[in-house]
């Protein structure tokens, strides 16, 4: 997590506050929900293979 | 040897006849030192009755979220506070899903829409997708878009669709306290409907959800009674800001319990390990499972969770010598 990455994207709360180690877990079989910098709900879209997930302030990141 | 699978070994793996609701019950009440011996029986009943191939699917959303029904574990559904946005798939990019799906060797995609039953622009996208995947893509197409009309369903015939899922998602007795937006009895009708248009039908659900062993045997009746082609068996996977979000996960031998006793109810139908298997039983359950009744598996991601890379399922199919069906043994 670099020092931009505010939010959780799994859960939406302050990631800088406390660790998220169940999220972090989580996450390896889901992709992020809310933006880390700025908190929004991304729309995500999963793939067979991969998935994207858009951010309309912060664009896309894809995984 | 347990009175039931003796039983089993004679009605089930020699004349081919599923066990009953007492039958099933008593394989999901089998103590875990007779687990391997159920999961062997069962194993060899897939064998015997659906052979060694296995069907691999690969699944999409065409459209996620926004849901207006409150089936309590779903988090697609509008109604909860899920962090899932609405979403649809543009179609060059669900041709590129089939092209993703077919690579991996699967011979079945199936597109899937967060609805209670389709309007009349989902069924022009769904028209539009499924002709511009069979031009461009060699792979069968089944569908999963909620209750549907009967016009609908002979629109989903024209369209080429072989096979259409809709879950009974658990059994009827519980099914009010998962779903209150619709019956069982409506999800039923539309399976009629589909069995009589001659398409496949494709039902199953979820184990964990608060149902009693009791019901998940009343839900293998009940699918056995259905007879459906393919049976896809999700196990919950608790998601965020849904009603079923605190609920644990089933445990293992449970699950393989019920792989078991699903199989020993329906000896011929495709059993598809589909959602929750990762996080209900990891790599070696998933392996138990493939030997213990399951013919067939959702490869790579699911509709709004992450699968298992399809090169680690593909891998363990080829270590356990199970060959993957061909697409021209489906047509």
């Amino acid at each position: 997590m670099t020092t931009t990455e505010l939010w959780c994207d799994r859960c939406g709360e302050p990631a800088t506050a406390t660790a998220h180690p169940a999220c972090a877990s989580a996450r390896q079989l889901e992709p992020p929900r809310f933006c880390p910098h700025c908190r929004r709900r991304m729309k995500v879209q999963v793939l067979p293979v991969g998935w994207s997930a858009v951010c309309v302030e912060h664009g896309e990141i894809r995984g | 040897m347990p009175e039931i699978l003796d039983q089993a070994r004679t009605q089930v793996l020699g004349d081919g006849v599923g066990l009953d609701q007492a039958g099933v019950l008593a394989v999901l009440n089998l103590p875990d030192e007779h687990l391997p011996a159920a999961l062997q029986l069962a194993h060899d009943v897939r064998m015997r009755w659906c052979g060694p191939e296995v069907e691999v699917e690969g699944i999409v959303s065409l459209k996620t979220g926004g849901c207006p029904e409150d089936c309590h574990f779903c988090s697609q559904s509008g109604l909860f506070t899920s962090p899932v946005r609405s979403v649809w798939l543009d179609i060059p990019s669900l041709v590129e899903a089939a092209k993703q799906t077919a690579a991996t060797g699967a011979t079945e995609f199936c597109i899937v829409a967060a609805v209670r039953g389709p309007d009349a622009r989902l069924m022009k996208q769904m028209r539009e997708g499924v002709a511009a995947i069979k031009a461009a893509v060699d792979i069968q197409v089944a569908a999963s878009l909620g209750m549907l009309s009967k016009e609908q369903v002979d629109d989903l015939v024209d369209m080429g669709v072989h096979r259409y899922n809709h879950n009974l998602e658990t059994c009827r007795s519980y099914f009010p306290n998962v779903v209150t937006t619709h019956s069982w009895e409506e999800r039923w009708e539309t399976l009629r409907m589909v069995r009589d248009s001659g398409m496949e039908v494709c039902c199953g659900g979820i184990l964990g959800l608060g149902e009693t062993v009791e019901q998940r045997a009343e839900f293998a009746a009940q699918l056995a009674e259905l007879n459906p082609h393919e049976v896809p068996l999700n196990f919950l996977n608790p998601r965020p800001g849904t009603p079923l979000g605190d609920r644990p996960v089933v445990e293992g031998k449970d699950a393989l319990r019920a792989i078991a006793a699903f199989r020993l109810a329906m000896p011929r139908t495709i059993l598809r390990y589909a959602g929750g298997r990762e996080i209900t039983l990891g790599d070696l359950g998933t392996r138990d499972g493939l030997l213990g009744g399951i013919n067939a598996v959702i490869v790579g991601n699911y509709l709004t969770t992450l699968g298992r890379p399809a090169t680690a399922d593909l891998e363990l199919l080829d270590e356990l010598k199970m060959p993957v069906k061909a697409l021209s043994a489906t047509l």
